[in-house]
This record gives structure tokens, C-alpha cells and sequence, in this order.
């Protein structure tokens, strides 16, 4: 019986086989769309998941802020108002774990032949815990490095890459400024921060070097930014209230004054862009399966359609034995199956969309399983839904009446 | 040793149908009582208005009465409901109707299966009744073509195939051959009485041609809802006798 009600549904869209392919195209464009878009929407949220685990946890940026000299206001961090000092007692506050000053700058790094342009960060050993950071060979900075100002390198892998290509980095010499620094470790990759910068791309030398060797300080105690670590998710209002107030009494700046430093919420920023991402895959999932409830819309017509041009042959097959599910069952079945086929193409399409996304935007995009079984179960629903309307409207037709419909 | 009286097949009695129009209700059936037994070849005839398609169409169960009791092959045809009905109608009707109504995008063998596919018969089972149905009715050379490829004489006989296939108590045939030219007319009527006199199989006809009617052994005849006339056909008139 299924068998036969199955085979008469084939036989039926075969008959009109242009009609049934621009029936099934709504249904195709529409889970394709879904596919495509949920697709790029997970790559995006996985891109900035894996940037927002790249950063460190529970982090607060501390910058000297702008310097108002003769009414100019300079960048934020150019003025150096913080200092090793204010370091150390951000360390003794109690909602405060780990403290990491650095001093920054972009210089060229020479090895052999090979140079190139990268970020140099002067730091202290706390870096690579606020950072959760690790070396993948070598040693990374220790105390000693940092009291002695010792000449030695940490490179990241992008500068590993750049400088070395398959040679081994490790004890040897690069120059900084002229400055030879040997290469005890090499950093673990980290990829993309979540604003888009190369993590990798990057020499860590010992902080005390930088100010002292490198980028020469007319202020040899200052720090550019100090990066703060608390102890835990829930103490991050009161640490930010906490580092505040200390910079505050340390420079004898009054409430209500504005302050010459700045403390940012690195996890905010890192939060909103999530955020960001999250609500922007909604609206293309939204979107797409607008263009899906609309497939589900063109499939109503047409069954609608085909109940009026077969009335006839209803009434033949309700003449003949045929009772009102056998009827209904049909046209159902009719339904679900253009939907369903449709949703087995839109599936490839999108698949293969993601796959065509990723290699000529270089957009990240990954096609989940949830995401191609949710097509399924809302093209099978779709089908019964936008099916079961013309299909009943089939099956309450009156024997007589549709045998002498013309 | 007294012979049986055969199976009462169609038992309608006092049977009234009214339609309910804007005007107040038309009464289109007045008391009408009918009994077909099993091996009859009734002509049903009468002007049109006269309330025969209507009568028809109830024993037919495709249709209901306002009053009255239509037993079928000893079942009460009154309060079944649209399942029931359809049951009926493939266990125990057999329809012939005046455009063929064959569908057009089944091949003749599918056409003729299409009952035994509501009655639940398997595939193969369905393949080989529909095939020896055509042969039956001589239609072995055309089993896999499309009714569009044949005459309408042959459609007709396709759809005689059709209505046997679930060995039906009785055929009912609406004007089988109004659309038919006056040789396919004569055979398409033989076939039905040799159906009837070889097979024994009731078949209650609906004509307003006497030439049509003469094949049949008795006439109902309706004027204005009500059986004016009920009786064998005459000797002089009959064919195949």
C-alpha cells in the first residue's frame, strides 16, 4: 500500500517535472541558505572563542593615559605616567593574582639574511601566566633574566617562521637594534586575537632590556601598560574598583578628577564581541530560514494547485475504494517528498557553499551535524505543515462532487 | 425439487432523497422500492430530471438518502460513515461510467489494479489479476499502453476490467455508452451480457437509449422521482436471449 502510494507520488511529480524542480528550488535555496549561514556564523563564534581563550582569563589593561602638555591630548600610553612601582603594589591588593608590566614596540629583528618587522615586548616572567602561555621548546623568561637584564629571547611562531623557516632557533643569535640576544625559547602558537592581530607574530625579551637596551626611555623606570590578573571571574568589579582607587592615592589624584591612566576590562571587550558574533549568526539563521518558511509557502501553492487540476482523478480514486486517509496519505506524502528531496540537495549546496566560502573569502565556516539535521526535521515538517492543508482539503472532497468536476 | 431464489443484492426501500435549495427542498426521490437479486440485468431509464442519476449515485453509496433503507448485499448502507462507504463501494460496486474515467497518467494494467490497491492486494498479486482481467475483456496487446493510446471503446472495456477486479456483487454503469459511436456501443453491450449471462454478474445499467436498454432483461423506469414502470423486457424486444 505505501509501496503503491509512494510510486504514484513519483509518478506524479514526474509528470510535471518543471513544475515539481521550481517546487522543489524554494526548498533548496532555503536549506542551502540555512546550511550556509549557520555554517559561517559557527565559524565566526568558533574564531572568536578561540581568541578569547587565547588572551587570558579574568584580565584588566592598565594604561597611562593621555598627557594633556599645552592642551594637546597624545595617544593613550605614550605618556609615561606608570611605572615598575605601581607593578608591585597592585601585586600586594587582595582581589589582584598576577600583575605583568610591559613595554611595547614595533622593531626590526635580524637573523643571518633574514630580517623582519615584529612586536617587542619587554616583560617580566608573570607575562606567560596572565597570558596562560607557554613555551613549545626552549625556556621561557625567569626572574633572573629580568634583575640581571640579561640579552636573551623568547620568539613567537610567526618569527620563527620568518627568520628560521626549518632551521633550529634555539641558541641562536638575533639582533635587535644591533643587539645581539640569544633565543632560549620559542612560544606555543596562540593565532588570532579576537581583534584580529597575529599573537604569534611577536619577540618577548626581558623587561628591565627593553627600557634599558632597546627602546632607550628618557623615564628608565616607566611601563607602557601594566596587565592585571584577578583572582577570580566574580572579584573582577571589585579588582577594577580596587586598582582604581590604589592609582589613585599613589598619585594623589582626588575623586571626581580625571584620573592619568585608564583601566580597561580586557573580557568586556572580549564578551561584547561575542556577543557581537552570536546575534549576527542569529540574524543569518533567522534570515535564511525565512527564505526556508517561504520554499515551505511555494510547496502550499502548488499542492493547492494540483488538488484543483486533479479533482477528477480524486473523485475516480474515492469512487473506486479509495477512503479519505488513502487520499490525505498521497498528497502528504507528495508534499514530504519534494521537501524532503529538496532539502537533500539544499544540504549539498550548502555544504558545498561553506566549502566554496572558505577557500575564496577565507572566511572560517564549519557545517555542524545539528545544523544539517535541523534542516531535515524542519524540511519534513515544512512539507507536513505547508502539505497538510491541501492534502485534507483532497481528501474532504465529496465522491459526486469531484467525479463530475471538469 | 424447487429452485432457490437467488441473493437479493440491492434492497431499497421507500427510499426518498430531497436537496436542500435557496427555494426550500426539492424533492427528487418519492418513495422508491427496488430489489435487484444476484444474476440481474436491470436497465434503469427515464427522462433526465427524473431522478435516476441520483438513484444512482445512492446505490452507488456515493451518495446518501434523506429517508428510506438501502440494504447492500445485506449491508445497511444508513449511518456509515465516509470510511465505510468507501469500503463498500470496493468490496461491492464495480462502476462503469459514461466518460471512462480512467487515470490518465496510469498504464491500462495500473488502472485496473488501482481497487485491488485499496482493498490492500500485493503487487504481484495485483499485477496478475489486472492481467487476466484484460485478456478477459481482449485487451492482451495493449496491457502496458496509456488509456490516451487507445479508442474510447477500448477505454471502456478497460473500465469494465476495472470494476470486476475486486469481484464486485454488482456493476453499476452510468451511461456506459453515451460517448461511444453505435458499433462500439453493440460492443461494449455484449460484453456486458455475456458478462451477465456467462458470469452471472448483476449489473444494474442507467440509459435513456431503448437500444441500449433492450440488452438488459428488466427496466426500471423513473418519471419525476417516482418507478412508473417495473418489468421484464418483452420478448420481441429483447437481444441475446
Amino acid at each position: 500500500m505505501i509501496g503503491a502510494i509512494l510510486r504514484e507520488a513519483w509518478k506524479s511529480m514526474g509528470a510535471n517535472k518543471l513544475r515539481t524542480f521550481l517546487t522543489m528550488l524554494g526548498m533548496v535555496i532555503g536549506v542551502g541558505a540555512v546550511i550556509l549561514m549557520l555554517a559561517i556564523g559557527q565559524g565566526a563564534q568558533l574564531v572568536v572563542k578561540q581568541a578569547i581563550a587565547s588572551m587570558g582569563s579574568n584580565l584588566f589593561i592598565v594604561l597611562s593615559s593621555f598627557s594633556t602638555s599645552s592642551g594637546v591630548r597624545t595617544s593613550t600610553g605614550s605618556a609615561p605616567t606608570l611605572n615598575l612601582n605601581d607593578a608591585r603594589a597592585l601585586l600586594e591588593l587582595n582581589t589582584v593574582a598576577e600583575v605583568a608590566p610591559m613595554q611595547p614596540g614595533t622593531r626590526q629583528v635580524v637573523y643571518g639574511a633574514n630580517n623582519w618587522n615584529t612586536q617587542i615586548y619587554g616583560v617580566t616572567p608573570a607575562y606567560f601566566t596572565v597570558r596562560d602561555w607557554t613555551v613549545a621548546e626552549g625556556e621561557p623568561l625567569y626572574d633572573t633574566d629580568v634583575r640581571n637584564a640579561t640579552r636573551v629571547a623568547v620568539i613567537g611562531q610567526t618569527v620563527l617562521d620568518r627568520l628560521f623557516g626549518d632551521e633550529a632557533a634555539i641558541g641562536k643569535t638575533i639582533r635587535l637594534e644591533n643587539i645581539p640576544f640569544t633565543v632560549v625559547g620559542i612560544l606555543s602558537g596562540k593565532g588570532q586575537s579576537f581583534d584580529g592581530r597575529d599573537q604569534d607574530d611577536t619577540v618577548l625579551i626581558p623587561i628591565s632590556t627593553a627600557q634599558r637596551k632597546v627602546f632607550g626611555s628618557q623615564f628608565p623606570n616607566s611601563v607602557r601598560l601594566i596587565m592585571v590578573q584577578a583572582v577570580s571571574e566574580a572579584a573582577m568589579p571589585q579588582a577594577e574598583e580596587d586598582i582604581g582607587r590604589l592609582l589613585r592615592e599613589r598619585r594623589r589624584i582626588p575623586e571626581g578628577q580625571e584620573p592619568d591612566f585608564t583601566v580597561r576590562n580586557l573580557s568586556a571587550v572580549a564578551d561584547v564581541q561575542a556577543q557581537t558574533t552570536k546575534v549576527m549568526s542569529l540574524l543569518l539563521g533567522a534570515v535564511a530560514c525565512v527564505s526556508l518558511v517561504v520554499g515551505g509557502i511555494g510547496i502550499m501553492n502548488i499542492m493547492l494547485v494540483s488538488v484543483t487540476e486533479r479533482t477528477r482523478e480524486i473523485g475516480i480514486r474515492m469512487a473506486i475504494g479509495a477512503r479519505r486517509r488513502d487520499i490525505l496519505a498521497q498528497f502528504l506524502l507528495e508534499a514530504i517528498i519534494v521537501s524532503v528531496l529538496g532539502c537533500i540537495i539544499g544540504v549539498a549546496l550548502g555544504v558545498g557553499g561553506s566549502a566554496l566560502a572558505v577557500r575564496v573569502t577565507g572566511i572560517y565556516a564549519e557545517v555542524t551535524v545539528w545544523s544539517v539535521l535541523l534542516s531535515f526535521a524542519v524540511a519534513a515538517f515544512i512539507g507536513v505543515f505547508f502539505g497538510f492543508y491541501p492534502a485534507r482539503k483532497a481528501a474532504w472532497l465529496k465522491p459526486i462532487e469531484a467525479l463530475r468536476y471538469q | 425439487m424447487t429452485e432457490q431464489p437467488a441473493r437479493v443484492v440491492v434492497g431499497v426501500e421507500h427510499l426518498h432523497k430531497q436537496y436542500e435549495t435557496a427555494a426550500g427542498p426539492v424533492p427528487v426521490l418519492k418513495d422508491v422500492n427496488v430489489t435487484v437479486r444476484q444474476g440481474e440485468f436491470v436497465a434503469v431509464m427515464g427522462p433526465s430530471g427524473s431522478g435516476k442519476s441520483t438513484f444512482m449515485n445512492i446505490l452507488g453509496c456515493l451518495d446518501t438518502p434523506t429517508s428510506g433503507r438501502y440494504m447492500l448485499d445485506g449491508n445497511d448502507t444508513s449511518a456509515l460513515d465516509s470510511d465505510r462507504l468507501a469500503r463498500l463501494r470496493n468490496r461491492f460496486i464495480g462502476f462503469v461510467f459514461q466518460g471512462f474515467n480512467l487515470l490518465p497518467r496510469a498504464s491500462l494494467v495500473e488502472n485496473v489494479a488501482l481497487p485491488l490497491v485499496y482493498a490492500g492486494v500485493g503487487r504481484k498479486e495485483r499485477g496478475v489479476r489486472a492481467r487476466e482481467l484484460l485478456v478477459r475483456v481482449g485487451l492482451e496487446r495493449h496491457m502496458e499502453h496509456m488509456p490516451s493510446q487507445i479508442s474510447g471503446g477500448q477505454q471502456q472495456r478497460v473500465a469494465i476490467a476495472r470494476s470486476l477486479a475486486n469481484h464486485p456483487s454488482m456493476i453499476l454503469a452510468d451511461e456506459p455508452t453515451g460517448n461511444l459511436d453505435s458499433a462500439t456501443t453493440h460492443e461494449i453491450m455484449d460484453l456486458f451480457s455475456e458478462l451477465n449471462v456467462d458470469a452471472g454478474i448483476t449489473i444494474v445499467l442507467v440509459t435513456h437509449e431503448s437500444d441500449v436498454a433492450r440488452y438488459a432483461k428488466r427496466q426500471v423506469t423513473f418519471v419525476d422521482g417516482i418507478v412508473v414502470h417495473d418489468g421484464a423486457v418483452s420478448e420481441g424486444e429483447a437481444v441475446h436471449r
